[in-house]
């Protein structure tokens, strides 16, 4: 056997593991979708289920199938989808899994805009999304200019991203106490993230958002992959590094900022779905579709787990915050071990 | 390797100010309080003449406006005495860990005493402030000699990053515990949320009474431990050759700060920066001995949370702001400029 051999045999070999799980994930995250529609305080068959999607008029199944979960399950696939894909991103870009938007501030920045926009100024709808994209990127760019002193150091700009997070998640305190006539479960949208109360209105601009976003960075990997063995590498491999990077960060601060005027900053999905997502294909390939798909699962299993498995209904970013720290504190455990850097 | 303290341009490294230049600042931060202090009892939603001020400290409440100012008197004393804690516990948490990011709030140690709490008021239906403050104090110690252990692993010890990323974690995941644990109780969720900001507001002689005497042993410990902080500064090893008992230095010194920002979470709910503002001003003023930086970082402390309160009376009148917003509006670009500062390996 030749060397070529051995190598072709070998890409090959990983080309199919990688394949192979990513459809095991598609078909994951349709199951779930597919319980999140069925399970409820009423259980309702597959067959009514289908019949609901397919626009016939079931009684009772009508309602709470077609405008209570139906909803609330496109808007977790879809929230998950973005967080999945923002958070590998910016991961992937700065070379450090710490470095998602949702540790660094970005998301504390689009939520904080998002409750401000609606609380203090009354908007709804599409104008707040528009609010929370453009303070995402505002974040993105003050971190960056932050953090930039003879070039960007990864642990510079993760602590000055704790920094702005702290203060930006004071002003969604600030401004949630400024409205005492919410829920409670209201507000815990803005501070961790929730699914209740989804609607139909909620979708659309996140669709729309994905459609147009995703596309755009799923066409930038093999850009993304050049960016990874660092600036001078990338243009030596024909990137143009700064409009790749400037792409990115916009694609990936939308994606982040649309997901989280949707659904608040649902804990740590963004900073979970690309290291789980790596853990399962393994190191090769395109991270984005994978860590995509891991995102969506993890929204909709999460919240699955947080409506049914205790006495009282959590919202989903309390599940997936109890889950993402434990596995943050590990990161930070297993790396001091090896010594790596962080 | 360890350089110890916020790195200063070359040539200017202070370890102690002149005896002169010391006085003068003690002069002017004791001024300064005392014109906060003034503001703090002056300013509010109602605007009170100062012969009514007067006669209100007198004893006095005749009216509305001596009634308001003597609800004044007793949010100033605590804010006084949660700055003086907080500015204290982050100069010795700084000192113990060799950490200029070390702060009760970025450690977690807070969000540590804020899940003790919770949980006692949620699962053990506790509702007094001497309760409050002996689970605070437990949580925030646990807390922080977990974040410790967790920052501490591996090689290179307990860099500022690794700490400040252990802090955030543990604060993140404390975060929603305690979302978990106050949500399905629809009747404490008001009164922890609003506990939670972090504010003086409500303030009353009892509750700081019951937390005087752990803020009184608290200060004692810190104050006893300044010699032995100086000593860490120069690194483990030398400080042992020097004759200093590092691990026992170091525990009791954690005890005291656990002690104080224990007690203060608990009469004012988790504020954070200040303890991490406040020393990093007070080495400019007087230099790095502990024995002079300490008492100047409660002094400081002190007059950092109360012009915080008056400022957040100002800025929303008739509202207020809480004080835990503003020390972290404020605080937070202080940390990106510390973070700035240093360089690279170094974090």
């Amino acid at each position: 056997m030749t060397a070529v051999e051995v190598v072709t045999r070998s890409r090959l070999r990983r080309g199919r593991r990688r394949r192979l799980v990513i459809a095991l994930l598609v078909v994951l995250v349709v199951a779930t979708f597919a319980v999140t529609l069925m399970v409820g305080r009423t259980v309702y068959p597959p067959a009514d289920v289908v019949r609901v999607i397919l626009g016939e008029d079931v009684p009772g199944a009508s309602f709470t199938v077609g405008r209570l979960r139906l909803p609330r399950a496109v808007l977790g696939a879809l929230a998950g989808l973005c967080f999945g894909l923002g958070g590998v991103t910016f991961q992937t870009m700065l070379r450090n899994p710490l470095a998602s938007p949702d540790i660094i501030g970005i998301s504390s920045g689009a939520s904080a805009a998002a409750a401000f926009a609606i609380v203090v100024l009354g908007l709804g709808g599409a104008q707040v999304s528009v609010v929370a994209v453009i303070a995402g990127l505002g974040v993105a760019l003050v971190i960056y200019l932050l953090s930039y002193r003879d070039g960007v150091a990864g642990t510079r700009l993760i602590l000055i991203g704790i920094g702005i997070a702290a203060m930006l998640d004071s002003v969604t305190a600030y401004v949630l106490s400024k409205a005492p006539q919410w829920e409670l479960q209201e507000a815990m949208r803005w501070i961790t993230g929730s699914l209740n109360g989804s609607a139909w209105a909620d979708v659309v601009p996140l669709l729309a958002a994905l459609a147009v976003l995703g596309p755009a960075l799923l066409g930038q990997a093999r850009n993304l992959a050049g960016l990874q063995l660092g600036d001078d590498a990338a243009s030596a491999l024909g990137v143009r590094v700064e409009r790749t990077r400037i792409l990115l960060i916009v694609a990936a601060v939308g994606l982040i900022a649309f997901a989280t005027a949707a659904t608040g900053p649902i804990a740590f999905v963004a900073f979970l779905a690309g290291p789980i997502a790596a853990r399962v294909t393994g190191p090769h390939g395109s991270p984005l579709v994978p860590a995509a798909l891991v995102g969506a699962l993890l929204v909709l299993v999460a919240d699955l787990v947080g409506q049914f498995a205790f006495g009282t209904r959590y919202p989903v970013g309390v599940v997936t915050g109890a889950l993402g720290a434990p596995y943050l504190i590990y990161l930070i455990i297993r790396t001091n071990r090896t010594g790596g850097s962080l | 390797m360890t350089t110890v303290l916020p790195r200063q341009a070359p040539g200017v490294a202070v370890v102690r100010r002149p005896a002169r230049v010391r006085l003068l600042w003690l002069l002017a931060v004791a001024v300064v309080l005392l014109l906060l202090v003034a503001a703090s009892l002056a300013i509010g939603s109602r605007d009170v003449s100062w012969a009514d001020i007067v006669a209100a400290l007198g004893g006095s409440s005749d009216g509305l406006d001596q009634a308001a100012v003597t609800k004044r008197i007793p949010r100033t004393v605590l804010a006084l005495l949660v700055g003086a804690a907080l500015g204290l516990s982050g100069a010795v948490m700084q000192g113990v860990t060799r950490n200029p990011l070390a702060d009760p709030g970025i450690l977690g140690v807070n969000m540590g005493a804020s899940l003790a709490v919770v949980v006692g008021i949620a699962w053990f239906g506790m509702w007094t402030a001497t309760s409050f403050i002996w689970t605070a104090v437990l949580g925030a110690g646990v807390t922080a000699a977990f974040v410790y252990l967790i920052g501490s692993l591996g090689r290179g010890g307990a860099t500022p990053l690794k700490l400040a990323l252990a802090g955030a974690a543990t604060s993140a995941a404390f975060a929603s515990f305690i979302s978990a644990v106050v949500l399905p109780r629809g009747d404490i969720a008001g009164n922890v949320r609003s506990w939670q900001v972090g504010g003086v507001g409500g303030a009353g002689f009892d509750s700081i009474g019951q937390a005087a005497p752990f803020l009184v042993v608290g200060t004692v410990i810190c104050l006893i431990a300044a010699r032995t902080l100086n000593a860490l500064a120069l690194g483990d090893e030398l400080a042992t050759g020097l004759g200093e008992h590092v691990a026992l230095g170091r525990g009791l010194a954690s005890l005291g700060a656990v002690l104080l920002c224990g007690a203060a979470t608990a009469v004012a709910g988790p504020i954070g920066f200040v303890g991490l503002v406040v020393p990093h001003l007070c080495r400019l003023l007087v230099g790095v001995d502990h024995r002079w930086l300490l008492p100047f970082s409660a002094l400081t402390g002190a007059g950092l949370l109360t012009a915080a309160d008056v400022l957040g009376r100002i800025v929303a009148r008739p509202d207020e702001l809480e004080v835990g917003i503003i020390t972290a509006l404020v605080g937070a670009p202080f940390f990106i400029a510390i973070v700035r500062r240093q360089k690279v390996r170094e974090l």
